[in-house]
């Protein structure tokens, strides 16, 4: 398969549960990675903890797994040493805004070149079905038997607002948005922020009824449409997809390289 | 455009975990799951080589192999 000169082999079956969307992600991350022909010894890929960021240690990239949370903070600085490698980022919704969102704002606010991919399965997977910041309301989780109170993040107008200036969303069910979005943000020359909506059956949708894998992924096709679409205009509930920015900026590591050579000059 | 003739299913057994997806999401209804909830090509003479199932297979157990690019790879 083309793909699979990019896995450790050895760490399959992986550890995700039957039907989780992180499997998705990371099928169609690796066609990214395999279509824009980007050396493997040159990308490095940063996960924090949670099952999303057990993805880390299925690549045959550089692989760094992190602490909770910190991600960013860590990709930063490889990023900082080495500013040629690609360097990705993939989080869990808490990991990325829970706990990691204090780095999540501030990364995108600095603009530096790297992927940031949310892997939004609007719960704490790893740690047995918390609810997180992405639940919204009316959630039943192990934290929120009476359902939640809590309103969410929208990780789109966030990312948007700090700064960052590569931002799109898809879902599990949308396989050739994921490889694609992924492959303009590895291009994009500043910070990307990708949201991918992904099913965790496991706890997400066993306690809020919403059945099987496979029922999950029809929801993202019934609740989601393009941006801007006649579909959005009827139903303002549906969910965008889409690129809703993609422009430059200064980039950090660039400023920064400028930076040492004015005052190596003065 | 021409049908792209589907050589094998290469379904990697140890990996699939019997999740389903491949099958309910196949357009030709050409994947089911064996007694041991293991994902078989049991109407492979239907599949059109979409790839949907390669594609979101969430353990990366598919692979569809074409016999065009068997041919190039020659
Ligand atoms: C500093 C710290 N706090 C808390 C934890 C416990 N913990 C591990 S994973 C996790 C959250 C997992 O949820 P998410 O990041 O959304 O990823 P998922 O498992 O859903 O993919 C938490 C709270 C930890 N490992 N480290
Ligand atoms: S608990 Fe949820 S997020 Fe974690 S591996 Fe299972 S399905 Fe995926
Ligand atoms: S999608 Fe993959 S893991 Fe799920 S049944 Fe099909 S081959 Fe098995
Ligand atoms: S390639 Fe398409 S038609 Fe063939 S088995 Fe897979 S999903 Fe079905």
């Amino acid at each position: 398969m083309a793909i699979d000169q990019y896995l450790r082999k050895r760490f399959f079956p992986h550890i995700w549960c039957a039907g989780c969307g992180h499997g998705i992600v990371l099928n169609n991350m690796l066609r990214a990675v395999d279509q824009l022909q980007i050396n493997q010894n040159e990308m490095v890929m940063v996960s924090g903890i949670g099952c999303s960021s057990r993805i880390s240690g299925y690549v045959d990239f550089h692989s760094l797994h992190t602490l909770h949370g910190r991600a960013l903070a860590f990709a930063t600085g490889v990023k900082m040493s080495q500013p040629n490698l690609t360097v990705i980022c993939p989080m869990g919704d808490g990991d990325a805004l829970a706990i990691g969102g204090n780095h999540f704002i501030h990364a995108c606010r600095r603009n530096m070149d790297l992927t940031a991919i949310v892997m939004n399965n609007r719960i704490y997977g790893m740690t047995g079905g918390q609810f997180s910041p992405l639940s919204g309301t009316g959630i039943t989780a192990t934290t929120s038997p009476q359902k939640t109170i809590d309103r969410e993040f929208d990780i789109i107008s966030l990312s948007l607002a700090s700064g960052a200036t590569f931002v799109a969303r898809t879902t599990a069910y949308h396989y050739k948005e994921i490889t694609n979005y992924i492959k303009e943000a590895l291009q994009h020359p500043g910070f990307s922020v990708v949201e991918i909506l992904s099913q965790c059956p496991t706890h997400f949708g066993r306690r809020n009824k919403q059945g099987d894998a496979t029922e999950m992924l029809q929801r993202y096709r019934q609740n989601t449409t393009s941006i801007g679409s006649e579909a959005k205009q009827k139903n303002p509930e549906l969910i965008e997809r889409g690129i809703f920015r993609q422009e430059t900026a200064p980039e950090y590591c660039a400023e920064y390289a400028e930076l040492i050579n004015r005052a190596q000059q003065s | 455009m021409e049908k792209p003739k589907v050589k094998e299913h290469h379904i990697k057994r140890s990996w699939c975990k019997g999740c389903g997806i491949c099958v309910s999401l196949c357009p030709k209804g050409v994947l089911e799951l064996n007694e041991e909830h293991k994902a078989v090509p049991a109407n492979a003479s239907q599949c059109v080589g979409c790839r949907t199932c390669e594609r979101m297979c969430p353990d990366l157990a598919i692979a569809i192999e074409l016999e065009q690019e068997h041919e190039t790879t020659d």
